[in-house]
């Protein structure tokens, strides 16, 4: 084994992920300490020119084939699983995403290495390496020593700045093997239906959770958002139930949002929701239960129903606007 | 087509959670144990497929807190047999732990489709999924929103969900496990009258396993956020809070006129 750190590297529609800098920033930081180097790992097709956006590495392995254009899970695994075996760094980073976690549960088993998810903190303490993972829907933490074998974390998106990420660079390449013919074959992408708002760009958000309820209370928060100049979005139960379109979910498989106003409506502040809203300029959050996650989070709190407040906050933004 | 469905109990995060006095893992007595959602998803979308195809459903459970309860409850919404998985544990063992246990379970059955939640709260060595994918060497997608089987059932085609509204659409050769993030509709709801009717009849399957060799995730401590950090946090009646919301609001110049 080395001391070297690698970065599973994402990227989508052309563009290289925010959490891919996220990795690389903290790559280097645990490098630096582990006395190691840094790969990243970009598969993919036609992708060579998102490699000049990964100068933080010191090393990079690029597979780029026609099977790889899209994220197929058993392929890409394949191929990372091999040079994982053969270059045996300390760590292996990914993220905590769409792509990450369809991986890391194969890749543990075929690289016989443990895996982690839902970390959102890592550090070299005497030459250990202490991470921290956020559990029961943001109620707990958990600290632990990754084990001083090869190991796979999977990082929370936004737990790093991306900053440290972007250093410029001349990395040494190298190329990764073809995959192997799949069991699992690329159809086709389902683009989010034009027409609704796209809530990422509106600047005061009403977001509803399960708190709000039931279907009835929706024309509420509408009403409120309305009142404001702003839009209604939501934590993923009320996706599910049918109450708002998927285009209105926050969250790891919603949006991101950094509007001037989030204002939190029975919503508990779920890690998986939080990252998509955690850069929010002022949040407030209403909420039944004092113990709920999202006070963690917020700027302002208040204890109580949502159900109830909705419509008297109308009432008094309605005159206060005048 | 035979499909096997993996529900896990979790605890209720609508109780406190308590953390105890080694201070490495959640106090037992201060838990109540529920179906992992994303799971209740999963033997929803397997439901709904039996309804298109005819095929099996099979649900399977560890013998970990109400683990019996959820197994009457998947009878009731329609499942055709249940088994409890009785390894001996006290509480929810890791995720290769029960990855391990589940693959002897399933090895010599062979199902066709594996499903089961993408991830549960209490996940912290990966997600059981991915993990058994992994040791039956079948293909894993998971984060999936809709499952219907292919031609002459040879195969599923997923949809798979990514951020920002974006879903691929992939097709998986049988036999595979998936991941659940929701089912193409909410889970089912089943009325009490129901549940009672099938208590007094239903049959739970019971199967001895051996413990799990996987040795547990070695916590050196469990936390919860610092009490007291982040809000500043408003008091009043509701109207009060209301007023002082649109306060704050007004203050930054975030309100129209
Ligand atoms: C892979 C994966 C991806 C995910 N992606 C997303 C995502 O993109 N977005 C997302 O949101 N979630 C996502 N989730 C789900 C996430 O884990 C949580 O389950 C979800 O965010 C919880 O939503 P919630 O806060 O509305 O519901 P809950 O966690 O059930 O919380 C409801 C809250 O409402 C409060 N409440 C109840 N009644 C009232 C009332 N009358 N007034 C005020 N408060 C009340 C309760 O105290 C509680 O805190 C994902 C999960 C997984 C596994």
């Amino acid at each position: 084994m080395t001391n070297d750190v690698m970065v599973i590297g994402e990227h989508f529609q052309g563009a290289l992920s925010q959490i891919t800098l996220e990795l690389l920033g903290k790559a280097r930081e645990l490098a630096g300490q582990l006395d190691g180097k840094v790969e990243a790992v970009l598969l993919g097709h036609g992708v060579e020119p998102l490699a000049a956006e990964l100068g933080a590495a010191d090393r990079l392995s690029i597979a780029d084939h026609p099977l790889l254009e899209h994220f197929v899970p058993e392929t890409y695994e394949a191929v990372i699983a091999q040079r994982i075996k053969q270059a045996g760094p300390r760590l292996v980073l990914l993220g905590s995403t769409s792509v990450g976690l369809d991986l890391i549960g194969p890749l543990s088993v075929r690289a016989a290495v443990p895996c982690f998810d839902n970390c959102t903190s890592l550090q070299v303490r005497e030459g250990r390496v202490v991470a921290i993972s956020q559990l029961y829907g943001g109620k707990i933490f958990a600290e632990y020593a990754v084990p001083e074998t090869t190991a796979l974390v999977a990082v929370v998106p936004g737990s790093f700045p991306a900053e440290p990420g972007k250093a410029a660079g001349a990395p040494e390449v190298l190329r990764l093997a073809a995959p192997p013919a799949p069991r699992t074959t690329f159809r086709k992408l389902i683009e989010p239906p034009p027409g609704d708002v796209d809530v990422s760009k509106v600047p005061l958000l009403v977001a509803v959770g399960r708190g709000i309820q039931n279907a009835d209370n929706i024309p509420l928060a509408e009403e409120l958002a309305e009142t404001l100049g702003g839009a209604v979005c939501a934590s993923r139960p009320v996706i599910d139930q049918g109450w708002l379109p998927l285009t209105r979910q926050v969250g790891k498989s919603g949006v991101t949002v950094k509007p001037k106003l989030y204002l939190a409506l029975g919503i508990s502040g779920a890690p998986e929701h939080v990252e998509g809203m955690k850069q929010s300029e002022l949040i407030i959050a209403v909420n039944t239960d004092a113990k709920a996650p999202i006070f963690g989070l917020a700027h302002y709190g208040a204890v109580a129903d949502a159900v109830e407040i909705i419509p008297l906050l109308t009432e008094q933004i309605r005159a206060a606007s005048g | 087509m035979k499909i096997a469905v993996l529900i896990k109990q979790v605890p209720d995060l609508v109780e406190g959670l308590e953390i105890d006095a080694s201070g490495k893992a959640l106090d037992q007595d201060s838990l109540r144990y529920i179906i992992s959602e994303a799971d209740d998803h999963a033997l929803e979308q397997a439901l709904l497929i039996r309804e298109r195809t005819g095929a099996s459903v099979d649900v399977f459970a560890l013998d970990v807190g109400e683990a019996r309860d959820s197994l009457t409850t998947a009878l009731a919404k329609g499942a055709e047999r249940v088994t409890l998985v009785a390894a001996g544990l006290e509480a929810a063992p890791g995720s290769h732990a029960l990855a391990e246990l589940f693959a002897g379970v399933l090895r010599p059955q062979n199902f066709d489709l594996i499903l089961t939640g993408v991830r549960a709260i209490d996940d912290l060595d990966g997600s059981l999924g991915g993990l058994l994918a992994g040791l039956l060497e079948l293909p894993y997608v998971g984060l999936i929103r809709k499952v219907e089987t292919g031609p002459g059932g040879e195969t599923a085609i997923v949809q798979k969900e990514f951020p920002g509204g974006f879903i691929t659409e992939l097709e998986v050769k049988l036999p595979a496990v998936l991941g659940i993030q929701s089912a193409e509709q909410p889970p089912r709801y089943v009325p009490v009258s129901r549940l009672r009717q099938v208590m007094k009849t239903a049959k739970i399957g019971e199967q001895a396993v051996e413990p799990p060799q996987a040795q547990p995730i070695a916590v050196e401590r469990l936390f919860k956020p610092e009490e007291g950090a982040g809000a500043s946090m408003l008091e009043g009646t509701p109207e009060e809070l209301a007023k002082q919301i649109a306060g704050l609001l007004a203050e930054r110049h975030l309100l129209k006129g």
